[in-house]
């Protein structure tokens, strides 16, 4: 079955710039797609594309089997949700909702109702009179996405839909927006910076980095087996060790850089390869005295910071091994305890990420 | 020193200019109403001021004849002032259909060329207004170069009348107000963030809709402050259609002209002007009052 909506080796250039340089990924049915990436990377560009404002410099689009290249943005069956809402306002709230049924000239009453369900949608009941301007941020918000919901586009486009949003709405709105995906089945392109947002909304993340699609894949792959460094070092904390691959020792490789490491991996690897090992924060155990484990090396802490349901230490290692860890409170924390200044560090040798360098 | 200015720098700054307007823009105001209400006689100057204070100390002795004379001679005046409000309505008009399209392109061209083409816009107010309307006068007369164009280019045998008529006026009047229709209409349309627009087209709508339904409505304010800044200069104009309208076209600003320097009656001049305030302050009011309509 060919897939629902088809990027096929899309480029874009400014003059000289490439903004977004060969970019070719599908999309199934319902997915809630995220494409992460720094500011700059070109992700709303490719929004842009996907919706029609901007005309690609090669390459093509297919939704639901249907080439997109000479089609106007008003006549796609793809609507999007703008970063500053671009809310009319001008109009009331209904008015705003029932914008695009208007245009596709359906009857009042139907109109009517449409918009009174999508208000219900985002719980807005009552406020379709009122005029954007006398709404807080989290209703124009949701103002913003009933009225690109109304037309039943098959694809929806949400550019940064949370960032005008202040953290605690911003999770509440997180889980709205999944909720309303969920129910209504639509397929959701969302462009985020925040890797957070990313990997709580999506079912599948693109991360784009200069203009490219540099790895796809599940908020879970994109975090416990990022394929580039760039990839490892956007998502989440992590901590890099340089180190060149020595021997094969049992099952285990035995890596030689500072420290000596073990690595359990199936990847191919040669004796003399110089590769960079990520460490998650949280995968890093400290004791204050030696447990005498596999990949275990004293450290000296040199920072540390509360975090509530966790704390998280910097700590320096032999050879001058800068690594950052996560503890949590599993048991409650003594605020103003005092934190051990040396002690020793251990991970397993099945929680490392072995990069190209 | 620091002390007085600190004490007295905020009066200063609010009292001189006000105090500049009272006397030379209020008093002047108040002295026309005052010789509205006065009775002509033959002396300078030509009027017995209605309120004066003299060395009989204050007198106080308004007369109504000068707005009664208006009154009871009202067709003399009437149809002089439908032909101003006709001049400025169309110029009005025409100002806005001609600075529309001008300044929705200024607002959406290159944010570093658009000062330039403001500059460009504000030019013919570096020169006088009478110099222009002669350099208008040399393009349009019978044997000027539009005329010798034609002839030469074999469209007409004979010149085509275009001086003495109304689209010699309406040239005149957009050559001279259409800055300031283009300027608060560029204000206005710059503010318009391009994604509302982008938002509209993505939602179906076309570019006529996208005209009617958003961009036009949203430029409602630019296109009343345009509309007043040209109109009430444009009724009590009386420059331009002297200089390039027939005799025929008798203006309300004519009229006063001709009752104060020929007939030397100030009084019934002055009665006259007062009226054309009034005129002119009802669109005015008429625009504030849908202003607030529009906010609550």
């Amino acid at each position: 079955m060919a897939p629902f909506i088809r990027i096929q080796n899309i480029s874009k250039k400014y003059g000289k710039l490439l903004a977004v340089d060969n970019v070719s990924f599908n999309l199934e049915k319902g997915e809630l797609f995220s494409l992460l990436g720094p500011s700059g990377c070109g992700k709303t560009t490719l929004l842009r594309i996907l919706a029609g404002f901007e005309i690609t410099t090669e390459g093509y689009v297919e939704i639901d089997g249907q080439d997109m290249v000479d089609v106007d943005p008003a006549d796609r069956p793809v609507n999007i949700m703008f970063q500053n809402y671009a809310l009319f306002p001008h109009m009331s709230v209904s008015n705003n909702i029932g914008y695009g049924l208007k245009r596709a000239s359906l009857p009042d009453n139907e109109i009517k109702s449409r918009v009174s369900e999508l208000l219900e949608l985002v719980h807005l009941n009552g406020m379709g009179e009122r005029k954007p301007s006398t709404l807080s941020g989290g209703q124009r918000q949701r103002v913003a996405l009933a009225r690109a919901l109304a037309r039943r586009p098959k694809l929806l486009l949400l550019d940064e839909p949370l960032a005008a949003l202040d953290k605690k709405l911003r999770s509440e709105t997180q889980f709205e927006l999944c909720k309303i995906q969920e129910q209504l089945g639509t397929t959701f392109v969302v462009v985020t910076h925040d890797q957070e947002e990313a990997m709580t909304l999506s079912t599948r993340i693109g991360v784009m980095n200069n203009g490219k699609l540099v790895q796809v894949g599940t908020p879970n792959e994109i975090y416990e087996q990022p394929q580039t460094t760039f990839v490892a070092d956007f998502v989440g904390e992590i901590s890099f060790i340089e180190v060149t691959v020595k021997e094969q020792k049992g099952p285990y490789w035995l890596m030689q850089g500072a420290v000596p490491i073990h690595v359990s991996t199936g990847a191919k690897l040669r004796i003399n390869q110089k590769v960079n090992l990520a460490l998650r924060p949280e995968k890093i155990s400290l004791t204050s005295k030696s447990t005498g484990k596999i990949n275990e090396f004293p450290v000296k802490v040199i920072d540390w910071a509360f975090y509530g349901a966790g704390t998280q230490y910097r700590v320096v290692g032999p050879g001058g091994i800068n690594l950052k860890l996560y503890e949590s409170h599993n048991i409650p924390s003594k605020s103003n305890a005092r934190q051990p200044e040396t002690g020793f560090i251990n991970f397993s040798p099945d929680s490392i990420i072995i990069l190209e360098r | 020193m620091n002390y007085f200015f600190q004490k007295f720098g905020r009066i200063l700054v609010i009292w001189l200019p006000l105090g500049w307007l009272l006397l030379f823009f209020m008093f002047p105001l108040v002295e026309m109403i005052n010789v509205s209400f006065s009775e002509a006689r033959r002396a300078v100057p030509p009027y017995i001021p209605a309120f004066q204070i003299g060395s009989g100390g204050f007198t106080f002795s308004p007369v109504l004849d000068n707005y009664l004379l208006i009154y009871e001679y009202w067709e003399d005046y009437l149809w002089p002032a439908i032909n101003s409000i006709r001049l400025a309505f169309f110029s009005t008009l025409y100002c806005l259909l001609f600075a529309y399209p001008m300044a929705w392109w200024i607002a959406r061209s290159n944010k570093s060329i658009q000062h330039i083409l403001l500059i460009l816009v504000l030019m013919p107010f570096w020169t006088s207004s009478l110099l222009r309307m002669y350099a208008l006068i040399g393009l349009l007369n019978p044997n000027g170069f539009i005329n010798d164009v034609l002839i030469w280019a074999g469209i007409t045998v004979t010149p085509i009348q275009m001086m003495q008529t109304d689209f010699s006026i309406y040239s005149g009047m957009i050559l001279t107000y259409l800055p300031l229709m283009i300027l608060p209409l560029y204000a206005s349309l710059v503010r318009l963030d391009v994604s509302i627009i982008e938002a509209a087209a993505d939602l179906g709508a076309k570019k006529w809709d996208i005209f009617r339904t958003i961009v036009l409505p949203l430029s409602i304010p630019g296109i009343v402050a345009g509309s007043l800044l040209v109109f009430i200069p444009a009724v009590g104009e009386f420059v331009i259609p002297a200089l390039l309208g027939g005799p025929e076209q008798l203006m309300l600003g004519k009229v006063i002209w001709t009752e104060f320097f020929r007939n030397r009656d100030w009084p019934v001049a002055a009665a006259i002007a007062i009226i054309l305030i009034a005129i002119i302050i009802l669109p005015i009011v008429y625009a504030r009052y849908q202003d607030r309509e529009r906010i609550s």
